[in-house]
Parts: structure tokens; C-alpha cells; sequence
């Protein structure tokens, strides 16, 4: 940046102030992972100390690993997530692509009961869920989560890329329809690669509450077999004792897999939040 | 090759009558331009017969087929765009050749028509490059590079040159009208800059609000506008459109182009003082305001000194005027 529009106090302030939330923001993941590497006595008695060589235990991990079935949980979590997310992406692109694509009668009125969804929780719809699950005999599969999950993200996910392909140049689906391209193909081969930076967005904002819920596992499928790891997690957490070295070791793992997506999305993630503010 | 028929076609969005009707034959070899101000409709009549819209009612005809219901794909038709729209993910060898191989045609014939447009246009060098890394000309060259490979029975632009610098507007220009002589395919082409009109048309439809005001060759526009409106669009400087009244002319309005207009510092028929001066070098425009027409346009050829706030005199040639009604209606007398 150029010095004429820099003053050195004005972005030390400015720097000042994100350091400070990022700090808040990392503590609580610090301190998880931090005390999921020490024993029980020292958890308790200096939360905030790093494991020393004294301090350091892993049983935390053992118990995670030996206790319950994690590789199953995470192998579940992973499974709803992911299927999830692509359902959310593909269908919510589709539905995106018809209501900024094509003139047709009740098209606001569609877009606005889409939109709706984001307004009202689906959570107020729980126990009619549980219903519809126990009449389809879907309780306790993963096709449960799934299909809430994708009702849960469509609303946000139609918003954000209905906005975004209304911003596609009509030119260029007009010159692949007279090239003879089906509307399929406009819309995979065109469309969608020029939207990427919106579906990254989307993807992320979908992903997170789905891989951390706990309510819809916890009523649509709490069998041994279809736990996911947060309900997992739970078994740690007693009325009375809770385990925290297992506790805290879940979480930690638990975290991985979402970075791991999260970094896979993030750079195109920033173009997609900025490129509404600078174009 | 390819001719084209419009019958009564209208286009309506909800109640908002974009086009009123529209007959108009274009002959197989034809430059056609649809020229009118912005919002007349002209883009909406080219998707028309594209087929990217739906007439809502009437006929459109493309080399004796009833086209109506055919997608646009198979009207064999290619299109120029103003945006260029070429495929960001292609290069500019698939770019062009796209179009043939979604219609069916093998590999060694795309191939040899691709390299037969890009010779014409001078691609070679371009052909393995993203659009991304083209100039706005390179683009638009390989547009309508894209448009020539399918060999069309009809050639679409839509205000192809409208997002090239001025030097690059002239330059593609002349390659767009070289083309239409070297393929002698019809052309139809829509544009708001009517100076591309008359140097590119065979003949020129001038539309206003939806309606077609008048079609022909750009000399019979020129000279002969059938109404008020065409008679203002075409030309520039502007025609002048002075009250006929006091001039003792006929009609409501004698409209009289400004190279028809005689500047005198000592005698003439209309007092008037120099408003503003533009040197071209080659012509010279003068702005005059006087009480009774407003703001008239002079324009000589060549350098001539006049300053602003200068008296003169000006002297319409009434026999190079045109006389209009009330309504704008000409009257020929």
C-alpha cells in the first residue's frame, strides 16, 4: 500500500484489534488442545499451563481410541457432512440457476418461500421430523441426518448463488445455447465454474453447523452404529463424572477433519466474501 | 444462403410492449443493421430471430422455414455479442470449434474450418490461449472467428464493436465489412452508433419505441427520411430542426442538415450568436443560438475562425431542406 494513504498508528490500531480477537477467538481451541495432552490431576490444577514432561499424559487418546467405536463416529460424521454438502450444493445451485435463469410465473414467490427457510429454525420442526423419520422407517440411519441436513442448508445456499448467477453474463449462456449446448451443460460447464468462489462460501457455511450438531443425531439417530462424533463425544459426559482427558481428546480430533476441509475451501472462500465488495 | 422474413412480429414482457410489430425481409447476402436509440428494441428483435426469445406473436422465416419453434441451435444461425461471451474454461481453438462439434461434426472437419476462420482473421498465433490472456480487439476477433467456423445461414451481431476503444471500433470495422464481402453471407447487425450503420449497411432499419420507422439504403435515409425521427437520427451533427413559420416555409418544422446551412458575418436570413466552436481540422462545427430556432448546427469543411459570442448570420438552403407536419410526418412539397 502506498505510504500517502498509510499512517503507522492508525495500522497498529487496526492490527491491534484483530490480534485481540484472534486471541479470543483461538483461546477456547487452545485450551481444548492443550489439556487433551495432560493427565486428569493437572488439568485441574493449571488449566492454562502448557504439558510439561511431568504433566503429559495421553490417556485421553487411548481412551478415545479404545472406549466406543470412533472410527465408526467419525466415519459417520463424515458420511453426513459430505453427502450433505455435495446435496446442498448441487441442488441448491440447480434451484439458484432456475430462479435467476428463467422467467416463469411465481418465480419471486418461489424464491422468497426459499428464503423463508432461513428465517424460521428447523429445529422448531423436530418433533414433526421424528414423526415423518418413525412412519419411513428411517430412524437411526444416516439417510435421516442427511436429508435434514440438506432441508437445513438448501434455504441459505438458494440465497447466496441465486445472487451470485444473476450476476453471470446472460451473453455467455446465450452464445452456448446457440452453440448448441444443452441447459445442463450451461449450466455445469459455464455457469458453475465461474460461481465457484460463492459455492466455496456456501460450502463452508454449510458444512460447520452440520458437522457440530448434536440435536438432530441425538433424537433421528443415537444408535451405536450411526453415532457421529459429537454424540459421541457424549458418552464422556456423565451426570455425575465426566472424563475429561476423553473429552477433550474427542474434541481435538474432532476438529481435524473440519480444517481440513475448511483449508481445502478457504482460498477460494475469500474470493467469494470480498468479490461482492471490491466489483 | 440465407434470407430472412419477419411477419407482424410483436414482443411483449407483462404489459410493457417491447416490440409492435414488425415486417421486414432481408435478402440472402444482405448487411442489414437494426439502428435506433438505446431501449427501442432493436436487441430484443436480433434474440428475437435468434431464438434466445419467444415472439409473442408473428412469424420469423429463415430461408423459407418457419423457425418459431426451433431452438436456437438449430436455426443456423451464429452470433457476435457485445460482451464477446467467449468460454472462460476453452481455449481459443475450442472456442471456435465448440459450436460444430455439438452439432455433430468430426474432428478433421472442425478442425479444417477452424483453421480456415483463424486464417481469415489472423488467429494462428492466438489459438492455444485462455480468452483471459486476449486484448478486448483479440477477443471480439475470436467472436467472431467463433461465429464464421459454423458457416451460418445467418450472421447475428449484437453491438459487437460497442466495448472497443475508438481506434479498434474503425480497424474492426473494416474487417467485419471485409468479411461480409469475402463470405457473402447475410448479415444482421444491431448497433446505437449510426455512423457504423451507414459505413456497414446494405440497408438500414431505423426503429423507435418498438416500431419501424424506415428501411433503406443509407444514401435514402440520408436523403430522404421518411419522418421527423429519422431524419435526427441519421447524420451527425444532428439535423436542425427550425421553425418553418417565420422562414416562410411550409409544414410545422424545416429540418435542414448543418452542412446545408450557409455562416456569414454580414448578411443572412437568421441572426445568431456563436455559442461554441469545435475544430476537427478536416471540418469545423459552429453552434449558433438564435431567439426564434434555439441552438443550430453549421458545419465547414475545412479551418475557419469564428469566436464565441460573435454575431452572425446564417442561411438555411431551402432547397436541401425537408419539410415536416405537426406529428412529425414529412411533407413533400
Amino acid at each position: 500500500m502506498s505510504s500517502a494513504r498509510t499512517s503507522r498508528s492508525r495500522s497498529l490500531a487496526a492490527h491491534g484489534i484483530l490480534m485481540l480477537y484472534t486471541v479470543i477467538a483461538l483461546f477456547p481451541v487452545f485450551v481444548i488442545i492443550v489439556n487433551s495432552f495432560k493427565s486428569r490431576r493437572a488439568i485441574f490444577a493449571e488449566p492454562l499451563a502448557l504439558p510439561t514432561p511431568a504433566t503429559a499424559d495421553l490417556v485421553g487418546y487411548r481412551t478415545v481410541l479404545s472406549q466406543g467405536d470412533f472410527l465408526l463416529y467419525f466415519q459417520n460424521s463424515l458420511i453426513v457432512t459430505v453427502a450433505s454438502l455435495a446435496a446442498v450444493l448441487l441442488f441448491g445451485a440447480m434451484a439458484a440457476f432456475a430462479l435467476s435463469e428463467y422467467r416463469f410465473r411465481g418465480n419471486t414467490l418461489m424464491g422468497l418461500y426459499l428464503a423463508l427457510g432461513i428465517m424460521i429454525p428447523i429445529r422448531l420442526g423436530t418433533v414433526a421430523i421424528l414423526q415423518l423419520m418413525v412412519a419411513s422407517g428411517l430412524v437411526n440411519t444416516l439417510l435421516a441426518l442427511i436429508l435434514v441436513y440438506t432441508a437445513q442448508g438448501l434455504p441459505l445456499a438458494i440465497f447466496i448463488l441465486s445472487e451470485f448467477m444473476r450476476t453471470v453474463s446472460p451473453d455467455l449462456k446465450n452464445a452456448g445455447r446457440i452453440d448448441g449446448l444443452s441447459e445442463y451443460r450451461i449450466f455445469f460447464r459455464l455457469v458453475l465454474p465461474l460461481v465457484r468462489p460463492a459455492m466455496a462460501t456456501v460450502a463452508v457455511f454449510t458444512m460447520i453447523p452440520i458437522w457440530n450438531d448434536l440435536w438432530f443425531p441425538l433424537i433421528l439417530a443415537p444408535a451405536e452404529a450411526t453415532k457421529t462424533v459429537t454424540l459421541g463425544a457424549q458418552v464422556f459426559i456423565g451426570q455425575f463424572v465426566t472424563n475429561w482427558n476423553a473429552v477433550l481428546a474427542a474434541l481435538s480430533l474432532a476438529i481435524l477433519p473440519v480444517l481440513v476441509l475448511y483449508l481445502v475451501f478457504s482460498r477460494q472462500l475469500i474470493r467469494g466474501i470480498t468479490s461482492g465488495a471490491v466489483k | 444462403m440465407g434470407s430472412l422474413t419477419l411477419t407482424a412480429v410483436t414482443k411483449s414482457f407483462g404489459a410493457t410492449h417491447v416490440i409492435k410489430g414488425v415486417d421486414l425481409e432481408v435478402a440472402d447476402g444482405e448487411f442489414c443493421v437494426f439502428v435506433g436509440p438505446s431501449g427501442c428494441g432493436k436487441s430484443t428483435l436480433l434474440r428475437i430471430i435468434a431464438g434466445l426469445e419467444d415472439a409473442t406473436s408473428g412469424d420469423v422465416v429463415i430461408d423459407g422455414r418457419r423457425v418459431n419453434d426451433v431452438p436456437p441451435a438449430k436455426r443456423e444461425i451464429a452470433m457476435v455479442f457485445q460482451s464477446y461471451a467467449l468460454y472462460p474454461h476453452l481455449s481459443v481453438r475450442d472456442n471456435m470449434g465448440l459450436g460444430l462439434k455439438q452439432s455433430g461434426a468430426d474432428a478433421a472437419t472442425v478442425k479444417e474450418r477452424v483453421a480456415a476462420a483463424s486464417a481469415m482473421l489472423s488467429l494462428d498465433p492466438l489459438l492455444e490461449r485462455r480468452p483471459a490472456e486476449l486484448s478486448g480487439g483479440q477477443r471480439q476477433r475470436v467472436a467472431i472467428g467463433r461465429s464464421i467456423v459454423r458457416t451460418p445461414k445467418l450472421f447475428l451481431f449484437d453491438e459487437p464493436l460497442s466495448n472497443l476503444d475508438a481506434a479498434l471500433r474503425v480497424a474492426t470495422r473494416i474487417e467485419i465489412a471485409r468479411l461480409h464481402r469475402e463470405l457473402g453471407a447475410t448479415m444482421i447487425y444491431v448497433t446505437h452508433d449510426q455512423v457504423e450503420a451507414m459505413t456497414l449497411a446494405d440497408r438500414i432499419v431505423v426503429l423507435n419505441a418498438g416500431r419501424v420507422e424506415q428501411v433503406g439504403a443509407p444514401m435514402t435515409l440520408y436523403n430522404d427520411p421518411a419522418n421527423m425521427f429519422v431524419a435526427g437520427f441519421i447524420g451527425s451533427p444532428k439535423m436542425n430542426f427550425l421553425a418553418a413559420g417565420p422562414l416562410g416555409q411550409p409544414g410545422k418544422t424545416l429540418g435542414i442538415r448543418p452542412e446545408h446551412v450557409a455562416i456569414d458575418r454580414g448578411q443572412g436570413a437568421i441572426a445568431a450568436t456563436v455559442s461554441h466552436v469545435e475544430h476537427l481540422g478536416g471540418e469545423t462545427n459552429v453552434y449558433a443560438r438564435c431567439e426564434e430556432h434555439g441552438l443550430v448546427a453549421v458545419r465547414l469543411f475545412g479551418e475557419h475562425r469564428f469566436e464565441v459570442d460573435e454575431r452572425v448570420f446564417l442561411t438555411p438552403d431551402p432547397a436541401r431542406g425537408f419539410h415536416f407536419a405537426e406529428d412529425g410526418s414529412r411533407l413533400r412539397v
